[in-house]
Protein backbone atom coordinates (compact mmCIF):
# COMPACT_ATOMS: atom_id res chain seq x y z
CA UNK A 1 0.00 0.00 0.00
CA UNK A 2 2.69 2.17 1.01
CA UNK A 3 4.76 1.15 -1.64
CA UNK A 4 1.92 2.50 -4.06
CA UNK A 5 1.51 6.26 -2.86
CA UNK A 6 5.33 6.22 -2.79
CA UNK A 7 5.10 4.89 -6.78
CA UNK A 8 2.29 7.84 -7.28
CA UNK A 9 4.14 10.55 -5.66
CA UNK A 10 7.13 9.48 -7.50
CA UNK A 11 5.31 9.53 -11.18
CA UNK A 12 3.63 12.44 -10.23
CA UNK A 13 7.07 13.83 -10.02
CA UNK A 14 8.55 12.99 -13.36
CA UNK A 15 5.43 14.23 -15.32
CA UNK A 16 5.65 17.43 -13.62
CA UNK A 17 9.59 17.85 -14.21
CA UNK A 18 8.62 16.86 -17.66
CA UNK A 19 6.07 19.57 -18.19
CA UNK A 20 8.01 22.09 -16.95
CA UNK A 21 11.03 21.42 -18.68
CA UNK A 22 8.84 21.27 -21.91
CA UNK A 23 7.68 24.60 -20.84
CA UNK A 24 11.23 25.93 -20.41
CA UNK A 25 12.60 24.46 -23.92
CA UNK A 26 9.14 25.93 -25.51
CA UNK A 27 11.45 29.32 -25.59
CA UNK A 28 14.29 27.49 -27.76
CA UNK A 29 11.99 26.18 -29.73
CA UNK A 30 10.21 29.29 -30.71
CA UNK A 31 13.54 30.56 -31.14
CA UNK A 32 15.11 27.92 -33.20
CA UNK A 33 11.45 27.81 -34.94
CA UNK A 34 11.70 31.51 -36.73
CA UNK A 35 15.40 31.06 -36.86
CA UNK A 36 15.51 28.31 -39.37
CA UNK A 37 11.88 30.45 -40.92
CA UNK A 38 14.26 32.89 -41.50
CA UNK A 39 17.22 31.45 -43.31
CA UNK A 40 16.68 31.68 -46.75
CA UNK A 41 16.20 35.54 -46.33
CA UNK A 42 19.44 36.03 -44.22
CA UNK A 43 21.86 34.00 -46.81
CA UNK A 44 20.33 35.78 -49.72
CA UNK A 45 20.64 39.20 -48.24
CA UNK A 46 23.59 40.18 -45.46
CA UNK A 47 21.74 41.13 -42.12
CA UNK A 48 23.06 44.57 -41.92
CA UNK A 49 21.90 45.19 -45.21
CA UNK A 50 18.67 43.79 -43.94
CA UNK A 51 18.44 46.49 -41.31
CA UNK A 52 19.96 49.43 -43.58
CA UNK A 53 18.17 49.36 -46.72
CA UNK A 54 14.92 51.16 -47.19
CA UNK A 55 13.26 49.53 -50.55
CA UNK A 56 10.32 47.23 -49.74
CA UNK A 57 9.50 45.62 -52.81
CA UNK A 58 8.87 42.07 -52.04
CA UNK A 59 7.71 41.35 -55.09
CA UNK A 60 11.06 42.58 -56.79
CA UNK A 61 12.75 40.46 -54.20
CA UNK A 62 13.44 43.83 -52.30
CA UNK A 63 13.37 43.80 -49.05
CA UNK A 64 14.79 46.63 -46.68
CA UNK A 65 13.46 47.16 -42.97
CA UNK A 66 15.20 50.09 -42.95
CA UNK A 67 11.25 51.94 -42.81
CA UNK A 68 10.01 49.52 -40.31
CA UNK A 69 12.71 49.58 -37.99
CA UNK A 70 12.54 53.13 -37.99
CA UNK A 71 9.23 53.18 -37.62
CA UNK A 72 9.16 50.60 -34.57
CA UNK A 73 11.93 53.32 -33.01
CA UNK A 74 9.54 56.64 -33.68
CA UNK A 75 6.72 54.63 -32.29
CA UNK A 76 7.95 53.27 -29.32
CA UNK A 77 10.28 56.38 -28.06
CA UNK A 78 7.22 58.73 -28.31
CA UNK A 79 5.24 56.15 -25.89
CA UNK A 80 7.96 56.04 -23.55
CA UNK A 81 8.48 60.15 -23.33
CA UNK A 82 4.44 60.54 -22.94
CA UNK A 83 4.06 57.51 -20.37
CA UNK A 84 7.44 58.02 -18.16
CA UNK A 85 6.97 61.04 -16.58
CA UNK A 86 3.23 60.46 -16.17
CA UNK A 87 3.71 57.03 -14.44
CA UNK A 88 6.16 58.89 -12.67
CA UNK A 89 4.15 61.48 -11.04
CA UNK A 90 0.95 59.04 -10.57
CA UNK A 91 3.41 56.23 -8.53
CA UNK A 92 4.99 58.72 -6.74
CA UNK A 93 1.58 60.14 -5.18
CA UNK A 94 0.40 57.10 -4.96
CA UNK A 95 3.15 55.79 -2.54
CA UNK A 96 4.15 59.04 -1.30
CA UNK A 97 1.36 61.49 -1.01
CA UNK A 98 -2.19 59.81 -1.69
CA UNK A 99 -4.97 58.85 0.89
CA UNK A 100 -6.91 55.55 1.33
CA UNK A 101 -9.99 56.71 -0.72
CA UNK A 102 -7.32 58.40 -3.58
CA UNK A 103 -5.71 54.79 -3.74
CA UNK A 104 -9.24 53.15 -3.91
CA UNK A 105 -10.19 55.15 -7.09
CA UNK A 106 -6.68 54.98 -8.94
CA UNK A 107 -6.28 51.23 -8.74
CA UNK A 108 -8.86 49.93 -10.27
CA UNK A 109 -9.04 52.94 -12.94
CA UNK A 110 -5.20 51.56 -13.83
CA UNK A 111 -6.51 48.33 -13.80
CA UNK A 112 -9.37 48.79 -15.92
CA UNK A 113 -6.09 50.18 -18.69
CA UNK A 114 -4.47 47.04 -18.06
CA UNK A 115 -6.93 44.99 -18.70
CA UNK A 116 -8.78 46.68 -21.99
CA UNK A 117 -7.80 45.18 -25.00
CA UNK A 118 -5.36 46.08 -27.56
CA UNK A 119 -8.27 46.39 -30.27
CA UNK A 120 -10.59 48.70 -27.83
CA UNK A 121 -7.14 51.33 -27.90
CA UNK A 122 -7.47 51.13 -31.67
CA UNK A 123 -11.22 52.02 -31.41
CA UNK A 124 -10.25 54.69 -29.27
CA UNK A 125 -7.53 55.77 -31.24
CA UNK A 126 -9.69 56.45 -34.05
CA UNK A 127 -12.14 57.80 -32.87
CA UNK A 128 -10.32 60.23 -30.64
CA UNK A 129 -7.12 60.67 -31.41
CA UNK A 130 -6.46 60.54 -35.00
CA UNK A 131 -9.06 63.72 -35.59
CA UNK A 132 -7.80 65.52 -32.92
CA UNK A 133 -4.22 65.38 -34.61
CA UNK A 134 -5.85 66.09 -37.90
CA UNK A 135 -8.12 68.69 -37.13
CA UNK A 136 -6.54 70.40 -34.05
CA UNK A 137 -2.80 69.75 -33.47
CA UNK A 138 -1.41 69.38 -36.81
CA UNK A 139 -2.68 72.47 -38.46
CA UNK A 140 -0.54 74.28 -36.32
CA UNK A 141 2.59 72.56 -37.41
CA UNK A 142 1.89 71.34 -41.02
CA UNK A 143 -0.31 71.81 -44.07
CA UNK A 144 -1.90 68.06 -44.10
CA UNK A 145 -2.69 65.01 -42.15
CA UNK A 146 -4.57 63.04 -42.32
CA UNK A 147 -4.21 61.85 -38.47
CA UNK A 148 -2.59 58.54 -39.07
CA UNK A 149 0.51 59.70 -37.46
CA UNK A 150 3.37 58.00 -35.70
CA UNK A 151 2.13 60.83 -32.78
CA UNK A 152 -1.35 59.19 -32.92
CA UNK A 153 0.73 55.63 -33.14
CA UNK A 154 2.92 56.53 -30.02
CA UNK A 155 0.27 58.43 -27.67
CA UNK A 156 -2.19 55.34 -28.04
CA UNK A 157 0.96 52.98 -27.34
CA UNK A 158 1.97 55.47 -24.09
CA UNK A 159 -1.40 54.56 -22.36
CA UNK A 160 -1.38 51.08 -23.03
CA UNK A 161 2.35 51.03 -21.54
CA UNK A 162 1.18 53.40 -18.98
CA UNK A 163 -0.28 50.73 -16.10
CA UNK A 164 2.84 48.59 -16.50
CA UNK A 165 4.83 51.45 -16.07
CA UNK A 166 2.52 52.32 -12.54
CA UNK A 167 2.52 49.28 -11.19
CA UNK A 168 6.16 48.24 -11.96
CA UNK A 169 7.36 51.93 -10.07
CA UNK A 170 4.55 51.63 -7.10
CA UNK A 171 5.84 48.21 -6.07
CA UNK A 172 9.67 49.52 -6.52
CA UNK A 173 9.22 52.84 -4.35
CA UNK A 174 7.09 50.87 -1.87
CA UNK A 175 10.10 48.44 -0.96
CA UNK A 176 11.80 51.38 -0.37
CA UNK A 177 12.60 51.36 3.05
CA UNK A 178 10.61 53.45 5.72
CA UNK A 179 13.23 54.16 7.92
CA UNK A 180 15.14 55.97 4.86
CA UNK A 181 11.92 58.05 4.54
CA UNK A 182 11.88 59.00 8.15
CA UNK A 183 15.89 60.29 7.96
CA UNK A 184 15.14 62.35 5.40
CA UNK A 185 12.05 63.90 7.33
CA UNK A 186 13.79 64.56 9.92
CA UNK A 187 16.53 66.52 8.48
CA UNK A 188 13.89 68.53 7.39
CA UNK A 189 13.15 67.68 3.78
CA UNK A 190 9.97 68.43 2.07
CA UNK A 191 7.81 65.69 0.74
CA UNK A 192 9.14 66.19 -2.32
CA UNK A 193 12.86 66.41 -1.73
CA UNK A 194 12.42 63.22 0.51
CA UNK A 195 10.53 61.87 -2.95
CA UNK A 196 13.64 63.20 -5.51
CA UNK A 197 16.19 62.50 -3.35
CA UNK A 198 15.83 59.48 -1.40
CA UNK A 199 12.59 57.20 -3.15
CA UNK A 200 13.92 57.85 -6.88
CA UNK A 201 17.22 57.99 -6.58
CA UNK A 202 17.03 54.76 -4.38
CA UNK A 203 14.90 52.75 -7.11
CA UNK A 204 16.89 54.05 -10.00
CA UNK A 205 18.06 50.95 -11.37
CA UNK A 206 14.92 49.46 -11.22
CA UNK A 207 13.07 52.44 -12.92
CA UNK A 208 15.39 51.93 -15.66
CA UNK A 209 14.86 48.12 -15.68
CA UNK A 210 10.82 49.16 -15.83
CA UNK A 211 11.15 50.99 -18.89
CA UNK A 212 13.27 48.46 -20.49
CA UNK A 213 10.77 46.37 -20.05
CA UNK A 214 7.89 48.42 -21.00
CA UNK A 215 10.06 49.14 -23.97
CA UNK A 216 9.67 45.36 -24.93
CA UNK A 217 5.84 45.46 -24.45
CA UNK A 218 5.42 48.55 -26.50
CA UNK A 219 7.56 46.82 -29.47
CA UNK A 220 5.31 44.06 -29.51
CA UNK A 221 2.09 45.88 -29.84
CA UNK A 222 -0.16 45.17 -33.08
CA UNK A 223 -3.46 46.05 -33.45
CA UNK A 224 -3.36 48.92 -31.42
CA UNK A 225 -1.09 50.31 -33.44
CA UNK A 226 -1.86 49.20 -37.14
CA UNK A 227 -5.17 50.92 -36.32
CA UNK A 228 -3.65 54.33 -36.19
CA UNK A 229 -0.19 54.68 -38.06
CA UNK A 230 -1.25 55.34 -41.25
CA UNK A 231 0.50 52.10 -42.37
CA UNK A 232 2.92 53.48 -45.05
CA UNK A 233 6.40 51.82 -45.67
CA UNK A 234 8.59 54.78 -45.85
CA UNK A 235 10.98 56.13 -42.52
CA UNK A 236 9.07 59.03 -40.96
CA UNK A 237 10.24 62.38 -41.06
CA UNK A 238 7.65 64.12 -38.14
CA UNK A 239 5.99 62.85 -35.97
CA UNK A 240 2.75 63.93 -38.62
CA UNK A 241 4.27 61.11 -40.97
CA UNK A 242 1.93 57.87 -41.14
CA UNK A 243 4.65 54.89 -40.19
CA UNK A 244 4.43 51.08 -40.35
CA UNK A 245 6.27 49.45 -37.26
CA UNK A 246 7.28 45.83 -37.66
CA UNK A 247 4.25 43.93 -35.96
CA UNK A 248 1.88 45.97 -38.17
CA UNK A 249 3.57 44.94 -41.49
CA UNK A 250 3.55 41.08 -39.90
CA UNK A 251 0.18 41.54 -39.17
CA UNK A 252 -0.76 42.83 -42.34
CA UNK A 253 0.47 40.85 -44.99
CA UNK A 254 0.03 37.45 -43.34
CA UNK A 255 -2.24 35.98 -45.97
CA UNK A 256 -0.03 37.90 -49.11
CA UNK A 257 3.24 36.24 -48.15
CA UNK A 258 2.21 32.90 -48.60
CA UNK A 259 2.94 32.94 -52.38
CA UNK A 260 6.10 34.20 -52.36
CA UNK A 261 8.54 31.97 -50.10
CA UNK A 262 11.06 34.89 -49.81
CA UNK A 263 8.24 36.96 -48.93
CA UNK A 264 7.63 34.48 -46.10
CA UNK A 265 11.10 34.37 -45.28
CA UNK A 266 11.73 37.95 -44.81
CA UNK A 267 8.08 38.34 -42.33
CA UNK A 268 9.69 35.46 -40.39
CA UNK A 269 12.80 37.34 -40.54
CA UNK A 270 10.43 40.92 -38.92
CA UNK A 271 9.22 38.19 -36.44
CA UNK A 272 12.40 36.82 -35.25
CA UNK A 273 13.65 40.44 -34.76
CA UNK A 274 10.94 41.05 -32.61
CA UNK A 275 11.41 37.88 -30.37
CA UNK A 276 14.99 38.66 -30.17
CA UNK A 277 15.41 42.28 -29.13
CA UNK A 278 12.25 41.70 -26.79
CA UNK A 279 14.00 38.02 -25.17
CA UNK A 280 16.92 40.29 -24.70
CA UNK A 281 15.09 43.35 -23.11
CA UNK A 282 13.31 40.99 -21.33
CA UNK A 283 15.82 39.06 -19.51
CA UNK A 284 18.07 42.27 -18.42
CA UNK A 285 15.11 43.68 -17.24
CA UNK A 286 14.19 40.95 -15.25
CA UNK A 287 17.19 39.77 -14.00
CA UNK A 288 17.45 43.33 -12.74
CA UNK A 289 14.11 43.44 -10.94
CA UNK A 290 14.94 40.20 -9.38
CA UNK A 291 18.07 41.71 -7.91
CA UNK A 292 16.58 44.06 -6.67
CA UNK A 293 13.68 42.31 -5.27
CA UNK A 294 15.02 40.11 -3.13
CA UNK A 295 17.65 42.57 -1.53
CA UNK B 1 13.06 78.02 2.22
CA UNK B 2 10.65 79.83 -0.14
CA UNK B 3 12.01 78.18 -2.89
CA UNK B 4 11.13 74.78 -1.61
CA UNK B 5 7.86 75.39 -0.80
CA UNK B 6 7.08 76.69 -4.52
CA UNK B 7 9.45 73.24 -6.33
CA UNK B 8 6.97 71.15 -3.40
CA UNK B 9 3.99 72.99 -5.29
CA UNK B 10 5.02 72.47 -8.83
CA UNK B 11 5.54 68.62 -7.94
CA UNK B 12 2.23 68.32 -5.92
CA UNK B 13 0.32 69.90 -9.29
CA UNK B 14 2.23 67.94 -11.83
CA UNK B 15 1.11 65.11 -9.35
CA UNK B 16 -2.38 65.92 -9.71
CA UNK B 17 -2.59 66.45 -13.19
CA UNK B 18 -1.13 62.87 -13.76
CA UNK B 19 -3.75 61.30 -11.42
CA UNK B 20 -6.54 63.38 -13.87
CA UNK B 21 -4.82 62.34 -16.81
CA UNK B 22 -5.07 58.61 -15.40
CA UNK B 23 -8.83 58.77 -14.99
CA UNK B 24 -9.62 60.86 -17.80
CA UNK B 25 -7.88 58.46 -20.05
CA UNK B 26 -10.02 55.62 -18.53
CA UNK B 27 -13.12 57.44 -18.68
CA UNK B 28 -12.80 58.82 -22.34
CA UNK B 29 -12.25 55.69 -23.36
CA UNK B 30 -14.93 53.71 -21.92
CA UNK B 31 -17.27 56.69 -23.33
CA UNK B 32 -16.07 56.56 -26.41
CA UNK B 33 -16.72 53.24 -27.06
CA UNK B 34 -20.06 53.22 -25.14
CA UNK B 35 -20.99 56.40 -27.02
CA UNK B 36 -20.41 55.73 -30.46
CA UNK B 37 -21.79 51.93 -30.17
CA UNK B 38 -24.76 52.26 -28.15
CA UNK B 39 -26.50 53.39 -31.31
CA UNK B 40 -26.03 50.50 -32.89
CA UNK B 41 -25.98 48.50 -30.50
CA UNK B 42 -29.14 46.33 -30.37
CA UNK B 43 -30.10 42.51 -29.43
CA UNK B 44 -30.51 41.15 -32.84
CA UNK B 45 -26.89 42.33 -33.20
CA UNK B 46 -25.43 39.76 -30.42
CA UNK B 47 -28.32 36.92 -30.87
CA UNK B 48 -27.78 36.68 -34.98
CA UNK B 49 -24.80 35.57 -37.55
CA UNK B 50 -23.87 38.20 -39.99
CA UNK B 51 -26.32 38.14 -43.18
CA UNK B 52 -24.69 37.89 -46.63
CA UNK B 53 -21.03 37.49 -47.46
CA UNK B 54 -17.70 37.91 -45.96
CA UNK B 55 -18.56 39.93 -43.31
CA UNK B 56 -19.59 43.02 -45.46
CA UNK B 57 -23.48 42.45 -45.37
CA UNK B 58 -25.45 45.08 -44.04
CA UNK B 59 -27.78 42.32 -41.91
CA UNK B 60 -27.08 40.34 -39.05
CA UNK B 61 -25.03 40.99 -36.05
CA UNK B 62 -21.69 39.43 -34.47
CA UNK B 63 -22.81 36.41 -33.24
CA UNK B 64 -20.41 34.29 -34.81
CA UNK B 65 -17.46 36.19 -33.19
CA UNK B 66 -18.89 35.79 -29.79
CA UNK B 67 -19.28 32.02 -30.18
CA UNK B 68 -15.67 31.66 -31.39
CA UNK B 69 -14.14 33.83 -28.85
CA UNK B 70 -16.10 31.95 -26.13
CA UNK B 71 -15.15 28.12 -27.40
CA UNK B 72 -11.25 29.80 -27.73
CA UNK B 73 -10.80 31.51 -24.61
CA UNK B 74 -12.75 28.51 -22.91
CA UNK B 75 -11.02 25.56 -24.39
CA UNK B 76 -7.65 27.36 -24.43
CA UNK B 77 -7.94 28.38 -20.49
CA UNK B 78 -8.88 24.52 -19.65
CA UNK B 79 -6.23 23.27 -21.18
CA UNK B 80 -3.68 25.82 -19.56
CA UNK B 81 -4.83 25.55 -16.41
CA UNK B 82 -4.23 21.40 -16.54
CA UNK B 83 -0.75 22.20 -17.73
CA UNK B 84 0.23 24.90 -15.69
CA UNK B 85 -1.29 23.92 -12.33
CA UNK B 86 1.30 20.83 -12.59
CA UNK B 87 3.82 23.62 -13.13
CA UNK B 88 2.99 25.47 -10.25
CA UNK B 89 2.89 23.09 -7.76
CA UNK B 90 6.55 21.66 -8.62
CA UNK B 91 7.38 24.56 -8.67
CA UNK B 92 6.53 25.48 -5.29
CA UNK B 93 6.40 21.82 -3.43
CA UNK B 94 8.55 19.11 -5.33
CA UNK B 95 11.67 21.90 -5.67
CA UNK B 96 13.36 23.49 -3.06
CA UNK B 97 12.88 27.22 -2.97
CA UNK B 98 16.87 27.61 -3.41
CA UNK B 99 16.68 25.31 -6.42
CA UNK B 100 18.29 26.11 -9.79
CA UNK B 101 15.41 25.14 -12.07
CA UNK B 102 12.99 27.15 -10.16
CA UNK B 103 14.77 30.28 -10.74
CA UNK B 104 15.42 29.23 -14.41
CA UNK B 105 11.55 28.24 -14.75
CA UNK B 106 10.31 31.62 -13.17
CA UNK B 107 13.16 33.40 -15.27
CA UNK B 108 11.74 31.71 -18.69
CA UNK B 109 7.63 32.22 -17.79
CA UNK B 110 8.65 35.94 -17.40
CA UNK B 111 9.88 35.66 -20.24
CA UNK B 112 7.82 34.12 -22.40
CA UNK B 113 5.30 36.33 -20.61
CA UNK B 114 6.82 39.57 -22.54
CA UNK B 115 7.22 37.71 -25.97
CA UNK B 116 4.41 39.76 -27.71
CA UNK B 117 1.50 37.56 -29.07
CA UNK B 118 2.11 38.49 -32.52
CA UNK B 119 5.53 36.65 -32.50
CA UNK B 120 3.46 33.66 -30.72
CA UNK B 121 1.16 33.80 -33.82
CA UNK B 122 4.12 34.15 -36.53
CA UNK B 123 5.29 31.14 -34.82
CA UNK B 124 2.14 29.01 -34.28
CA UNK B 125 1.58 29.73 -37.54
CA UNK B 126 4.74 28.10 -39.27
CA UNK B 127 4.26 25.03 -36.61
CA UNK B 128 0.74 24.52 -38.07
CA UNK B 129 1.90 24.52 -41.64
CA UNK B 130 4.87 22.42 -40.68
CA UNK B 131 2.53 19.95 -39.20
CA UNK B 132 -0.04 20.57 -42.13
CA UNK B 133 -3.01 21.90 -39.84
CA UNK B 134 -4.66 24.92 -41.15
CA UNK B 135 -6.03 28.01 -40.24
CA UNK B 136 -8.89 26.72 -37.82
CA UNK B 137 -10.55 26.80 -34.30
CA UNK B 138 -7.97 24.08 -33.37
CA UNK B 139 -5.10 26.95 -34.61
CA UNK B 140 -6.37 29.55 -32.28
CA UNK B 141 -7.06 27.40 -29.64
CA UNK B 142 -3.32 26.11 -29.81
CA UNK B 143 -2.06 29.53 -29.82
CA UNK B 144 -3.77 31.13 -27.43
CA UNK B 145 -2.98 28.27 -24.96
CA UNK B 146 0.65 28.94 -25.51
CA UNK B 147 -0.18 32.61 -25.02
CA UNK B 148 -2.19 32.05 -21.40
CA UNK B 149 0.27 29.38 -20.07
CA UNK B 150 3.18 31.35 -19.12
CA UNK B 151 0.53 33.92 -17.70
CA UNK B 152 -1.38 31.69 -15.65
CA UNK B 153 2.07 29.98 -14.32
CA UNK B 154 3.85 33.59 -12.98
CA UNK B 155 0.45 34.75 -11.18
CA UNK B 156 0.00 31.23 -9.78
CA UNK B 157 3.46 31.32 -8.92
CA UNK B 158 3.07 34.59 -7.22
CA UNK B 159 0.35 33.23 -4.62
CA UNK B 160 2.10 29.94 -4.02
CA UNK B 161 5.26 31.01 -3.57
CA UNK B 162 3.81 33.22 -0.21
CA UNK B 163 2.42 30.09 0.66
CA UNK B 164 3.06 29.32 4.17
CA UNK B 165 5.62 26.35 4.88
CA UNK B 166 4.64 25.40 8.40
CA UNK B 167 1.56 23.77 6.48
CA UNK B 168 3.56 21.60 4.30
CA UNK B 169 5.60 20.35 7.06
CA UNK B 170 2.49 19.35 8.98
CA UNK B 171 0.90 17.59 5.89
CA UNK B 172 4.25 15.43 5.59
CA UNK B 173 4.82 15.25 8.99
CA UNK B 174 1.75 13.41 9.13
CA UNK B 175 3.08 11.01 6.54
CA UNK B 176 1.51 12.25 3.62
CA UNK B 177 3.86 12.35 0.23
CA UNK B 178 4.29 15.11 -2.05
CA UNK B 179 1.56 14.36 -4.08
CA UNK B 180 -1.29 13.82 -1.21
CA UNK B 181 -0.06 16.89 0.01
CA UNK B 182 -1.41 18.80 -3.30
CA UNK B 183 -4.82 18.75 -2.12
CA UNK B 184 -3.69 21.42 1.01
CA UNK B 185 -1.75 23.54 -1.39
CA UNK B 186 -5.04 23.28 -3.59
CA UNK B 187 -6.68 24.85 -0.81
CA UNK B 188 -5.03 27.58 -0.28
CA UNK B 189 -3.82 28.77 -3.24
CA UNK B 190 -7.39 28.65 -4.97
CA UNK B 191 -8.29 32.25 -4.90
CA UNK B 192 -4.52 32.63 -6.55
CA UNK B 193 -5.81 29.93 -9.65
CA UNK B 194 -9.54 31.96 -9.80
CA UNK B 195 -8.03 35.36 -10.35
CA UNK B 196 -4.65 33.90 -12.55
CA UNK B 197 -7.94 32.69 -14.67
CA UNK B 198 -9.70 35.78 -14.96
CA UNK B 199 -6.85 37.04 -15.95
CA UNK B 200 -5.82 34.66 -18.78
CA UNK B 201 -8.81 35.05 -20.01
CA UNK B 202 -9.19 39.04 -20.12
CA UNK B 203 -6.09 38.14 -22.17
CA UNK B 204 -7.10 35.68 -24.31
CA UNK B 205 -10.62 37.53 -25.17
CA UNK B 206 -8.94 40.50 -26.17
CA UNK B 207 -5.91 39.40 -28.27
CA UNK B 208 -6.39 39.92 -32.02
CA UNK B 209 -2.37 39.56 -33.23
CA UNK B 210 -2.25 36.23 -32.25
CA UNK B 211 -5.53 34.25 -33.42
CA UNK B 212 -5.08 36.35 -36.85
CA UNK B 213 -2.93 33.82 -38.40
CA UNK B 214 -4.37 30.92 -37.04
CA UNK B 215 -8.31 31.13 -36.65
CA UNK B 216 -8.76 32.45 -39.70
CA UNK B 217 -12.24 34.42 -39.80
CA UNK B 218 -16.01 33.11 -41.06
CA UNK B 219 -19.34 34.14 -41.35
CA UNK B 220 -20.56 30.87 -39.37
CA UNK B 221 -20.22 29.49 -35.86
CA UNK B 222 -17.93 26.88 -36.61
CA UNK B 223 -19.24 23.31 -36.15
CA UNK B 224 -15.69 21.35 -35.81
CA UNK B 225 -12.01 21.98 -34.95
CA UNK B 226 -11.06 22.27 -38.44
CA UNK B 227 -13.12 25.01 -39.22
CA UNK B 228 -11.97 28.93 -39.33
CA UNK B 229 -13.67 30.90 -36.78
CA UNK B 230 -14.29 34.67 -36.14
CA UNK B 231 -13.48 36.14 -32.45
CA UNK B 232 -14.61 39.13 -31.24
CA UNK B 233 -11.07 41.47 -31.54
CA UNK B 234 -10.68 40.61 -35.46
CA UNK B 235 -14.06 41.19 -36.07
CA UNK B 236 -14.19 44.85 -34.93
CA UNK B 237 -10.67 45.09 -36.51
CA UNK B 238 -12.13 43.93 -39.91
CA UNK B 239 -15.46 45.28 -39.80
CA UNK B 240 -14.32 48.58 -39.06
CA UNK B 241 -11.94 48.56 -42.29
CA UNK B 242 -15.10 48.09 -44.07
CA UNK B 243 -16.43 51.16 -46.49
CA UNK B 244 -19.93 50.45 -45.56
CA UNK B 245 -21.34 52.45 -42.67
CA UNK B 246 -23.72 49.62 -41.08
CA UNK B 247 -20.72 47.20 -40.75
CA UNK B 248 -18.69 49.55 -39.40
CA UNK B 249 -21.42 49.89 -37.29
CA UNK B 250 -21.66 46.47 -35.95
CA UNK B 251 -17.65 47.12 -35.04
CA UNK B 252 -18.82 49.48 -32.74
CA UNK B 253 -21.06 47.70 -30.99
CA UNK B 254 -19.09 44.42 -31.07
CA UNK B 255 -17.04 46.61 -29.56
CA UNK B 256 -19.08 47.82 -26.72
CA UNK B 257 -19.59 44.02 -25.76
CA UNK B 258 -16.10 43.08 -25.76
CA UNK B 259 -15.34 45.88 -22.96
CA UNK B 260 -18.03 44.95 -20.95
CA UNK B 261 -16.74 41.77 -21.00
CA UNK B 262 -13.60 42.97 -20.25
CA UNK B 263 -14.64 45.24 -17.68
CA UNK B 264 -17.12 42.34 -15.86
CA UNK B 265 -13.27 40.34 -15.55
CA UNK B 266 -11.33 43.06 -14.32
CA UNK B 267 -13.86 43.85 -11.50
CA UNK B 268 -14.58 40.43 -10.76
CA UNK B 269 -10.78 39.55 -10.50
CA UNK B 270 -10.62 42.97 -7.78
CA UNK B 271 -14.21 41.06 -5.86
CA UNK B 272 -12.23 37.97 -5.41
CA UNK B 273 -8.45 38.92 -4.75
CA UNK B 274 -10.41 41.16 -2.21
CA UNK B 275 -13.20 38.83 -0.61
CA UNK B 276 -12.59 35.08 -1.06
CA UNK B 277 -8.91 34.48 1.05
CA UNK B 278 -10.51 33.11 3.94
CA UNK B 279 -8.95 30.39 3.28
CA UNK B 280 -5.43 31.88 3.51
CA UNK B 281 -3.47 31.29 6.44
CA UNK B 282 -1.19 34.30 7.72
Amino acid sequence: MSNLRIIKDRTASGAMRTVTIVALAFVLVMGWGLYRKSAPILSEIPLWDLLTDSTWQPFKNKFGFFPFVMGTIWVTLIAVVIALPLSLFTAVFLTEYARRWVKKCVYPALDILASLPSVIYGVWGTLVIVPWISDRLAPYFVSFSSGYTTLAAGIVLSIMILPLLVSLFVELFSSVGNDLRDSSYALGATRWQTAQSVVLRKSMPGVFASVVLAVSRALGETIAVLMVCGNMAAVPHSVFDACYPIPALIANNYGEMLSLPMYESALMFAALLLFVVVLVFNLASRLVLRKIERK
Amino acid sequence: MNKLVVKERIARVAMYLSIAAVILLVGSIIWTVFKRGARSLTWEMVSSLPGGGFYIGKSGGFLNAIVGSLYIVLSSTAIGLIISIPVVFFLNVYLKSKSRLAYVARLAFDVLFGIPSIVYGAFAFTLMIYFGLRTSLLGGILVETLLIIPILIRSMDEVAKNFPRDLLEASFSLGATRWETMGVVMRQIAPGIATATLLSVGRSIGDAAGVMFTAGFSDTIPTSLSQQTATLPLSIFFQLSAPQAEVQNRAYAAAVVLTIIVLVISLLGRFITNRFSKHKLR
